[in-house]
């Protein structure tokens, strides 16, 4: 049995240590919010947060997870109404969507550790998530507007 | 006002009846034949149903069934939008909800050509005025009024004379026992207020709060997953395999061999199969199936030459398909032998050979384009459930119609016994209207009796095939000793098929033209990429023109509008599909809103494209600048003639995301083959286009007419190529013949 503190969440697994976390939160615990798009680390999709810091969890040994908190799309916000959620809405950012909850999680993630991200922040952030659809602008101002939110929500 | 051509008494009809808690039902017809909705689900039974894509409670609560299937093209918001609009309900008081698959109750329900606003647009109009004038009817009849004075406002009915008003909700039960309204009116464009209007994804919530939308999210209790071992390479079978270290690992269940067709078995024509004898592993959760993949010992061998037999459009073709493992460099050689052979001619203006004889100048060019995989960002996956007397499937699918015989003939099932259930798509580009995917799922259940889920792996969908196909075109211009354009030649093939539109512009244009084009067969299999054949002309006779204006000494934009300008006073030839005068129409705006030419944007490097398709106008003015020693596309101005648009700015989105996929793909996109192998299995070898290399601005602009809506999705597309590497041209001296551009700049050609 595995131990995980998702969302806030005590959740009890019994699957081998080695599973990629993504396939634990998909396939164990139901959490599908969280993408599958590659499994090599180099779309984005699976995005989470493991003490905070956004990890690829398609790539993410489900035993390093263990003792850590875990934040998954589904545990971002209680009602949906994260800033990032708000402007992501606001700005009509999806067309397929598929790519947008790993996008959100590591928008998320930037705007803990910048305030007023500029372009140039955005683009070496923002860089591993792949969205095929292509709202790249989108996301870039809804980054803009949830800092703008952000601030006067501080 | 428009009148209503009613459509509804030729191809469909209306039925009214009472349903049980109260309100009112009217089942909107595409056939002659009625259904009833018996798949309603239960919490539906207090729903009043009005034509099929409506209905109402009695607390005025709007439900508006979208029937198209979503792909990111936002027709879960833009569909129900007409209804609306017709039905005149206040958006607010609207719940979208996906319909079910019935094509003779909600249409063709196919997603592609950029055709879902195009072919809704009337039908859903139609159904949004009858559920109106229904309401009206019952309205009449309780006030005693006559129906004429009747108005309707945001879901309210109004008399004036008699200040009488009613919610649509509190008057459905009684709308019901009204016969079928005739003569309704379609409203002026002018008067539309939902249409027009810019609305917000309905699925919105859903999607940034990671609701299970798509088919890969599907659960049900007991499911298992399965996947499929396929051939390293196109060309290859299954020989044998040893499958007692993978049955050892844990969660394991079987790993079997399964037929997708049996021997002789016609397909319909969007049955494309790569690979035909699957061999399966299943288990109970996706990690350990993929695990105990690699466990398994297996011999492949060539598959030789077989034949596909194809039976489509009512009739029946046999398709040889050849045996050998091929290479990209041995591909190029072929089509460059191709193209010097005579070939089959598409359509000839005037004396073509005497103007090239005569001409003073010719100038020749040839392009090639690769092999695209779609790589939609969810890869193809389908639950089912197939027991003996029926079938339910679930996933991703663009044309569950098309798939559905199919599946009735491999289940040997009725199709009434088979339910598919359409879910959100993560991206399809063409690639999820080739329904395979969902057969080997189904009999994949059939064989283990028991509900599974099909999963590709990133590489399993990216080295599987149904991808854009491997182009070139040679492009020849005739000019005169003034410089003047006599003639115009394009010889065009590819593998497996040819990329020629040849009524399309510039023909109808040029006194003397050619244009020709040739195939060869392959064992890589092909499929529909947004914009078909278009993403790649588009490519190759928009660069073309580019050079050809530089040659005559004449601005780009210039050249192509003189050429339009022939093509509407006196155009040469017979069927030349499109209208000169929207094409130029999109150029003008576009040169006016990019300021062309205007000294202000000299710090860019500029190139211009436009492209007919999918009865759309688009161009493009590309803007670079060099960033970090790299040419970058900083900015794009678009122009669009699409007629009249739905919702503003979800179409800018779709607009923008084309033009994304448009640089990425001219740049980076391409599928390369070592003897019969995918040489890129995924990202890390797939170059996709990423936040650092998409553009800072891309602004969109709309031809204003009321022109019934044309297509969206795909026009926009292949104009960016022709518009990046004329782009590209201007910032780095070298001209682009070869895709992807990107590992071209500063090499030589391939040919
Ligand atoms: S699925 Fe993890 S990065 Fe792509
Ligand atoms: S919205 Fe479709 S992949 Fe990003």
């Amino acid at each position: 049995m595995i131990t995980l503190s998702i969302n806030k969440k005590t959740y009890n697994v019994d699957v081998d240590p080695e599973t990629p976390l993504l396939w634990v939160l998909r396939d164990e615990l139901g959490l599908v919010g969280t993408k599958y798009g590659c499994g090599l680390a180099q779309c984005g999709a699976c995005t989470v947060h493991l003490n905070g810091e956004a990890v690829r969890s398609c790539v993410t040994k489900v035993s390093r997870a263990v003792g850590q908190e875990v934040v998954t799309i589904e545990g971002l916000s209680e009602k949906g109404d994260h800033p990032v959620q708000k402007a992501w809405l606001e700005i009509d950012v999806a067309q397929c969507g598929y790519c947008q909850t790993g996008q959100i999680m590591s928008a998320v993630v930037l705007l803990k550790a910048n305030k007023n991200p500029t372009d140039a922040d955005i683009d070496a952030a923002m860089a591993g998530n792949i969205c095929r659809c292509g709202t790249y602008l989108r996301i870039r101002d809804a980054i803009k507007l949830a800092a703008q939110i952000e601030r006067k929500e501080a | 006002m428009a009148d209503l051509k009613t459509s509804i008494t030729r191809r469909s009809f209306l039925r009214s009846s009472a349903l049980a808690g109260g309100g009112l039902m009217i089942s909107f017809s595409w056939l002659s034949a009625f259904k009833s909705p018996d798949t309603m689900a239960p919490e539906l039974a207090d729903w009043a149903e009005l034509t099929g894509y409506v209905k109402i409670t009695p607390d005025n609560i709007i439900k508006i069934l979208n029937p198209n299937p979503e792909f990111g093209q936002n027709v879960m918001t833009s569909l129900p939008m007409i209804v609306a609009e017709e039905l005149d309900a206040d958006w607010k008081q609207v719940l979208v909800e996906m319909g079910p698959h019935d094509n003779v109750k909600l249409g063709p329900q196919f997603t592609g050509g950029s055709n879902s606003v195009r072919m809704y647009w009337k039908p859903l109009r139609e159904a949004g005025a009858a559920a109106r004038q229904m309401l009206i009817e019952a309205a009449s009849q309780s006030w005693a009024v006559p129906a004429a004075e009747i108005t309707t406002k945001a879901g309210i009915l109004y008399h004036q004379k008699t200040g009488k008003q009613a919610t649509y909700g509190s008057l459905a039960t009684k709308a019901s026992a009204i016969a079928i309204p005739k003569g309704m009116k379609l409203k002026d464009a002018k008067e539309f207020k939902v249409v027009k209007s810019s609305i917000k994804n309905v699925e919105g919530k859903k999607i940034v709060t990671g609701e299970p939308l798509f088919g890969l999210d599907y659960h049900v209790e007991g499911m298992l997953i399965a996947m499929i071992e396929h051939p390293p390479a196109f060309g290859m079978k299954l020989k044998s395999f040893d499958a007692s270290e993978a049955l050892k690992m844990p969660g394991i269940k079987d790993v079997f061999t399964q037929k997708l067709y049996e021997d002789g078995f016609e397909q319909g024509g969007f049955d494309t199969r790569t690979f035909n004898d699957l061999l399966v592993v299943v288990g109970s959760n996706t990690w350990q199936v993929m695990k105990a993949r690699k466990k398994l010992k297996v011999e492949w061998e060539p598959a030789g030459e077989y034949k596909d037999i194809i039976a489509a459009r009512g009739q029946k073709r046999e398709v040889v398909v050849p045996a050998e493992l091929e290479s990209t460099e041995a591909q190029l050689k072929k089509m460059q032998e191709w193209s010097a052979k005579p070939a089959p001619q598409l359509r000839k203006d005037g004396e073509p050979e005497a103007a090239f004889k005569n001409a003073a100048q010719v100038i020749e060019r040839t392009y090639n384009a690769p092999f695209l995989a779609h790589n939609c960002m969810e890869p193809m996956n389908f639950f089912a459930h197939v027991t003996d007397d029926k079938a339910l499937v679930a996933g991703p699918l663009q044309a569950p119609g098309w798939s559905e015989p199919t599946l009735a003939k491999l289940l040997n099932l009725p199709a009434d016994k088979i339910e598919i259930q359409m879910t959100r798509m993560g991206g399809g580009f063409g690639r999820r209207a080739y329904g395979q995917y969902l057969y080997e799922a189904a009999l994949i259940s059939k064989k283990v009796k028991a509900p599974i889920k099909l999963v590709y792996s990133r590489e399993d969908d990216m080295t599987y095939g149904i991808y854009r196909p491997m182009y070139t075109a040679t492009y020849r211009a005739a000019l005169d000793a003034n410089k003047k354009l006599i003639g115009f030649h394009v010889n065009g093939g590819g593998i497996p098929e040819h990329a020629i539109h040849a009524n399309r512009f510039p023909a109808g244009t040029v006194d003397n033209y050619l244009a020709e084009g040739w195939a060869i067969p392959s064992n890589i299999t092909i499929g529909a990429f947004r914009a078909p054949r278009s993403n790649f002309n588009a490519a190759a006779e928009q660069s073309f023109l580019d050079e050809l204006a530089e040659a005559m000494g004449k601005d780009p934009i210039d050249l192509r509008l003189e050429l339009l300008q022939k093509g509407k006073e006196s155009p040469v030839g017979q069927n030349n599909d499109y209208d000169a005068e929207r094409y130029a129409g999109v150029l003008k705006l576009v040169r006016e809103k990019s300021g062309w030419g205007k000294a202000e944007n000299k710090k860019y490097s500029r190139g211009v494209a436009a492209y007919f398709c999918h009865n759309s106008y688009a161009a493009h003015v590309v803007d670079i600048v060099m960033k970090n020693g790299q040419p970058y596309v900083e900015r794009v101005f678009s122009a669009i003639d699409c007629g009249i648009v739905v919702n503003p700015d979800a179409a800018i989105n779709m607009v923008q995301g084309a033009v994304v996929d448009g640089i990425g793909n001219a740049f980076y996109g391409g599928l390369t083959h070592k003897e019969g192998r995918a040489v890129q299995n995924n990202f890390h070898a797939y170059r996709i286009i990423r936040m650092n290399e998409a553009p800072k601005k891309i602004e969109v602009h709309f031809v204003q007419n009321d022109i019934d809506p044309t297509g969206l999705g795909e026009p926009p597309f292949p104009p960016v190529f022709g518009a990046v590497a004329n782009a590209l041209f201007k910032a780095t001296g070298q001209r682009l013949y070869q895709q992807p551009y990107a590992p071209q700049l500063n090499k030589r050609r391939a040919f």
